[in-house]
């Protein structure tokens, strides 16, 4: 069992806390002149995305939660489970609807995702940074407007609605960032 | 320990600071030694390294592999120049303390530390504004609490009436971040729940218009300070605080030898019984004191945060060239 020290916890170090593991967002350490220390922790719950403060005393130690990020391949989902593949080891895990909040609408299959794991247990799925869909709906809009800027809403094929230049039209494929959920620009056929 | 989290980057080897910053550094010890210099205070430097070292409860010190302990303040071996008849002195000091790191602290920084034989603490203060209006702005001016005042301005409560158990409950329902490991001995420690009130409540909220000086502590927190007697008596200490940043911290020194060989046994005692590590207290002050320490005012002033709020930087570590993540 692996114990960190208040003055080792830093942005993304995973702690275990009455059984959950969580992920530390920030680490604020306060001295009066000649007094006692404190370490107030911000800190996220990885299973429910809570976000709470935790002040310790300096010098304080916490268990190290056994958590790890891998990346994996989106292979198929069921609608209930996302189903995903250690591209070394071949191994199969499923991850439920909860860790796949951010990542779904952006998912079609053969993806490589950073998955987080907590004993084995997906807690998080992350979708690429960018990815390239196609456009299944979008009004149609002024054929080689490029200039006046407005945007218009657009269905992408995993479900995603991402806002698009006007000039762009269904059918067409563009590439998108899955962190802000921003067309980027238009993708290769 | 076994490393669970990704590894750390490799070390950046940019500066933290920009060179800018480094220019008005530069520029703020320029204006400080002028300061000195027409004051005829003398610059001083003294060992960095001793075979001594502060006792102090919450102070950690770097030890070297050849026992030799690395200073955390040079405030001992500035006394013993006093003892020896220097007059008034300052340094510009890097000191050093474990464990000691975050946006307003680097384990090494540095101190501007002075002593004025004759000045009381609050002659003291009005240097100390005198210097930064130099360094900072002439338009700065100072406001002054005492310690009693900022309690009750901040917290709403007289801090020297109440006992340890009306400091929990108060900060409990404040619902005030309080750590859960505390053993009972601490619990029942009135400074403890004074530090945490005054780190978690009071000092945030100080100095936000102005700089502010509070005055006056518990005797209880008297340091290296003489206590004035009285109902209650008071420890002639202050510190600055700016934008809730404590700057600054002086005593009305302690000139008698036996009390402060009897306070650095009580500090020893309790870091014995708290199982920190225990360092030789330094005799050769004991020395000094006991030869005659003439009646001074002396202050530590922390040259990186006055940079830091001065400039509007984020963290101490923008003022600083290589702040200890990239040393």
């Amino acid at each position: 069992m692996a114990f960190v020290s208040t003055n080792e916890m830093k942005a993304g170090t995973k702690l275990l806390i009455d059984g959950e593991p969580y992920s530390v967002i920030d680490n604020e350490y306060r001295k009066p002149g000649k007094g006692q220390a404190t370490n107030t922790i911000k800190i996220r719950n990885l299973k429910t995305g809570r976000v709470l403060d935790r002040t310790l005393r300096s010098g304080d130690t916490l268990e190290a939660a056994d958590v790890e990020d891998t990346d994996m391949q989106y292979l198929y989902s069921d609608g209930q489970f996302w189903t995903f593949m250690d591209p070394k080891s071949f191994e199969q895990i499923q991850a439920g609807e909860a860790a796949m909040v951010d990542a779904a609408k952006w998912l079609k299959g053969e993806e490589s995702c950073r998955v987080t794991l907590w004993n084995s247990v997906p807690l998080y799925v992350a979708a690429p940074n960018t990815v390239e869909l196609e456009i299944v709906e979008t009004d149609p809009g002024l054929k080689g407007d490029t200039a006046t800027g407005g945007t218009k809403p657009a269905k992408l094929e995993t479900g995603a609605v991402v806002r698009v230049p006007l000039f762009i039209q269904q059918g067409e494929k563009i590439k998108c960032d899955t962190r802000t959920g921003e067309y980027l620009n238009r993708a290769g056929k | 320990m076994t490393d669970l989290n990704p590894a750390e980057p490799v070390l950046s080897w940019q500066p933290s600071a920009t060179l800018d910053v480094l220019r008005a550094r530069a520029a703020m010890n320029t204006a400080i030694r002028n300061f000195f210099a027409l004051r005829t205070v003398l610059e001083v430097e003294t060992p960095v390294l001793s075979r001594y070292a502060t006792v102090d409860r919450h102070i950690d010190s770097f030890r070297t592999h050849t026992g030799a302990w690395l200073q955390t303040s040079p405030e001992f071996a500035m006394k013993r120049l006093l003892a020896a008849g220097s007059g008034p002195i300052y340094q510009i000091a890097r000191v050093f303390r474990r464990d000691e790191q975050g946006r307003h602290h680097n384990p090494e920084f540095t101190l501007l530390e002075w002593y004025r034989p004759g000045f009381d603490h609050h002659a003291l203060m009005d240097e100390v504004e005198a210097l930064l209006q130099q360094c900072v702005s002439t338009a700065l001016h100072c406001e002054r609490l005492s310690y009693q005042d900022a309690f009750q301005r901040h917290a709403g409560f007289d801090p020297l009436a109440l006992d340890a158990k009306a400091l929990e409950a108060r900060a409990r329902d404040t619902g005030m971040g309080i750590p859960e490991s505390l053993t009972a001995a601490e619990r029942g420690d009135v400074d403890l729940w004074l530090d945490l009130w005054m780190s978690a409540v009071v000092g945030p909220q100080l100095g936000q218009q102005t700089p502010t000086f509070i005055y006056d502590f518990p005797a209880s927190q008297a340091a290296l300070s003489r206590v004035r007697p009285g109902t209650p008596p008071l420890a002639e200490r202050f510190e600055l605080f700016w934008r809730g940043v404590e700057l600054a911290n002086g005593f009305h020194e302690l000139t008698d030898a036996a009390e402060q060989q009897r306070r650095f046994e009580a500090d020893q005692a309790w870091r014995r019984d708290n199982g920190r590590e225990v360092p030789p207290f330094d005799q050769a002050l004991i020395g000094a004191l006991s030869q005659g320490l003439p009646p001074c005012a002396g202050v530590a002033l922390g040259l990186d945060r006055v940079l830091a709020l001065h400039l509007g930087l984020p963290t101490v570590a923008a003022a600083i060239a290589f702040s200890s993540d990239r040393a």
